[in-house]
């Protein structure tokens, strides 16, 4: 690690990682008696670690100017590596608490043991851990091939990196102290969101200072959904978190926004971090990924800038739809409601031509289970968003909304799309960053492949028995005009459901920590005379595409 | 009171918000279609599937 970088970066390392102790110091100190002592520290010990690794190696060969004739690929390795470790850590508590639904008493009477704080470590574990950790490390990878340019310094990506995932442990160690600002997906308090901005605008400078090393004319179209992912963020994340703590010395804020304004300003955010976290990024995943793994360019490039420009324009618009029959005003609600319906269309531009550019190649997508992870993540990707899309149908959301409908809805989402496309990616990427012919073991991918399948298919399908079952009791009269049954009679109802949906979770966890077996093995050094030549690429005839484009 | 009222933000967003997005749609398609385009992005699509072996210098 402190090996790829210059003398020079080591110093400018050393005063950023002391600063960042210093800094860490500051709060435990103004934050005496508060929540936010606890993370002063914490902020302190990640400031010394840094130091202590850079004066580790700080003696270390510099690399010599051979570096420049090749990408930078060590922070790709590690971003991998930490996304695996998240998505183990936030599944495991995800399917914990889904089985504390259906069984209240997993939780050991803590208080930290609460559904309401495990929730957001599953919640902010698997999109912020597992999903911004997974689109740092190919954004790295994807931003380099495609402009043909090595990253610009070697300190950058290590900082983006440590920092981001700085901020991931603030916000869900947090949570088990009961610091948050209870706005959903932007729960970490005004010191950690204030880090995040630092360490985003570095990547987002990071990110330009590629593009403009580039020798390739055009900028390939994944880059511009990364850039629309790091830039739209960037400014969701400012204005909802906009907020004045009580003092310096204390872990609480309250945010500047009040009332009907604070929802939507929330919801805006909410819903564009799906729009931009969620799918922006994920979709430069997947056009860059899948025409590689496939061996075929995608099928139409033309379709991939307006479906880019269709979803850019119109997912900012769609937040209101998380507030029907609120006190926003109703043409907000109906503008949310009519861009979300709009937005099939780039959404299923996107879907189509991933499923068109496999057409032809079929018999991969039989044979390879990293393809596959990647068509299957494509078909889910329309069926979320044609999902999504009729959701937001006001009528149709008085009976979803509220009920499990919209956790299958989520679900289908990021087990079906996002983990699918994360899990293809990753499975290309090993073998060749790490140098090896092919993962340690094919069989093994072809069982995490359908771990994950099955385990998506159990936990949506109950989820929609049980979201509509919910909606339907809680809108049944009897004859008297009453409600016919109370929420615990729901409750019941939904029981079995539950202990479904946890099952499904558990085989998406014991596939995910079989991939992460996987990778292990396949990182692990093997004998110098089984390696194969270095810097070619390591797919052999997949590399190169079967057909021309026009044949 | 001063600044924007509710009233005057609705009708901005009613008129000027309407034209300007359909004034980019129409940027978008003449960028997408633009025939001196197509070169580039066949170039641009081709071009990723082979791009391992290292940077330009």
């Amino acid at each position: 690690m402190v090996s790829t970088l210059t003398m020079n970066e080591r110093h400018i390392a050393l005063v950023i990682s002391s600063f960042v102790a210093v800094l860490g110091l500051v709060l435990a100190a103004s934050g005496r008696h508060d929540l936010l002592e606890p993370h002063g520290f914490l902020i302190l010990l990640a400031g010394l670690a840094g130091v202590f690794v850079i004066l580790h190696g700080y003696f270390d060969p510099e690399p010599g100017p051979e570096r420049l004739s090749s990408y930078f690929d060590e922070p790709i390795k590690v971003g991998i590596v930490l996304a695996m470790i998240w998505a183990l850590i936030a599944m495991f508590v995800g399917d914990w608490v889904a089985w504390l639904l259906a069984y209240p008493d997993f939780r050991f009477d803590a208080a930290w043991s609460s559904f309401g704080r495990l929730r957001p470590i599953h919640t902010t574990g698997i999109i912020f851990g597992f999903g911004g950790n997974a689109l740092i490390a190919t954004s790295f990878h994807v931003m380099q091939r495609t402009s043909r340019a090595r990253l610009p310094d070697q300190l950058t990506p290590w900082f983006v990196l440590a920092g981001y995932n700085l901020f991931c442990v603030l916000a869900v160690t947090g949570y088990l102290m009961g610091i948050t600002q209870s706005k959903e997906y932007a729960e970490p308090e005004w010191y950690a969101d204030f880090w995040l901005v630092i360490v985003w605008v570095a990547y987002f400078v990071l990110y330009l200072r590629t593009l403009a090393r580039r020798r390739e004319p055009h900028i390939y179209v994944s880059n511009w959904y990364y850039l629309a992912f790091i830039l739209v963020v960037a400014m969701l994340h400012i204005v909802n978190n906009l907020a004045l703590p009580i003092s310096i010395g204390s872990a609480k804020s309250y945010t500047i926004f009040a009332g009907v304004q604070d929802a939507m300003v929330q919801w805006w955010y909410g819903h564009n971090a799906v729009a931009f976290f969620l799918t922006a990024g994920f979709l430069g995943m997947l056009y860059y990924y899948l025409p590689k793994r496939a061996g075929r360019p995608i099928y139409s490039y033309r379709m991939s800038i307006i479906g880019f420009w269709g979803i850019t324009f119109f997912y900012v618009w769609v937040g209101s739809h998380h507030l029907h029959y609120t006190a926003l005003p109703q043409w907000v609600q109906t503008l949310g409601m009519t861009f979300s319906v709009m937005l099939l269309v780039p959404s299923w531009i996107a879907a189509a031509n991933a499923l068109l550019t496999l057409n032809g190649a079929w018999h991969k997508v039989r044979d390879d289970a990293t393809l596959r992870f990647m068509m299957v993540a494509a078909v889910f990707y329309g069926l979320a968003t044609f999902e999504g899309s009729f959701l937001a149908i006001r009528p149709v959301n008085s009976l979803s909304h509220y009920t499990d409908w919209t956790i299958a809805h989520v679900h289908a989402g990021t087990l079906g799309w996002n983990s699918m496309i994360i899990f293809g990616a990753i499975y290309y990427l090993v073998p060749q960053l790490w140098k090896r012919e092919r993962m340690y073991s094919p069989a093994l991918v072809e069982v995490h492949f359908w771990l994950a399948v099955a385990g998506t298919f159990v936990y949506v399908f109950a989820m929609w028995n049980s979201g509509i079952t919910q909606g339907l009791m809680w809108r049944t009269y009897n004859d008297s005009g009453m409600l016919a049954y109370s929420f615990v009679d729901s409750l019941v109802a939904m029981h079995p459901y539950y202990i479904a949906r946890a099952f499904g979770g558990l085989l998406f966890f014991i596939g995910t920590a079989v991939g992460a077996y996987n990778i292990w093995k396949t990182m692990q050094p093997i004998p110098a005379a089984e390696r194969t030549q270095a810097d070619l690429p390591v797919l052999g005839e997949l590399s190169r595409p079967i057909l021309q484009a026009g044949e | 009171m001063t600044g924007l009222e509710h009233e005057t933000l609705v009708a901005i967003a009613k008129s000027w918000g309407l034209f300007y997005l359909i004034a980019l749609s129409i940027g978008v398609l003449a960028y997408t279609f633009w025939p001196g385009n197509r070169k580039r992005f066949e170039h641009a699509k081709n071009s990723i599937m082979n791009d391992e072996s290292g940077p330009w210098e």
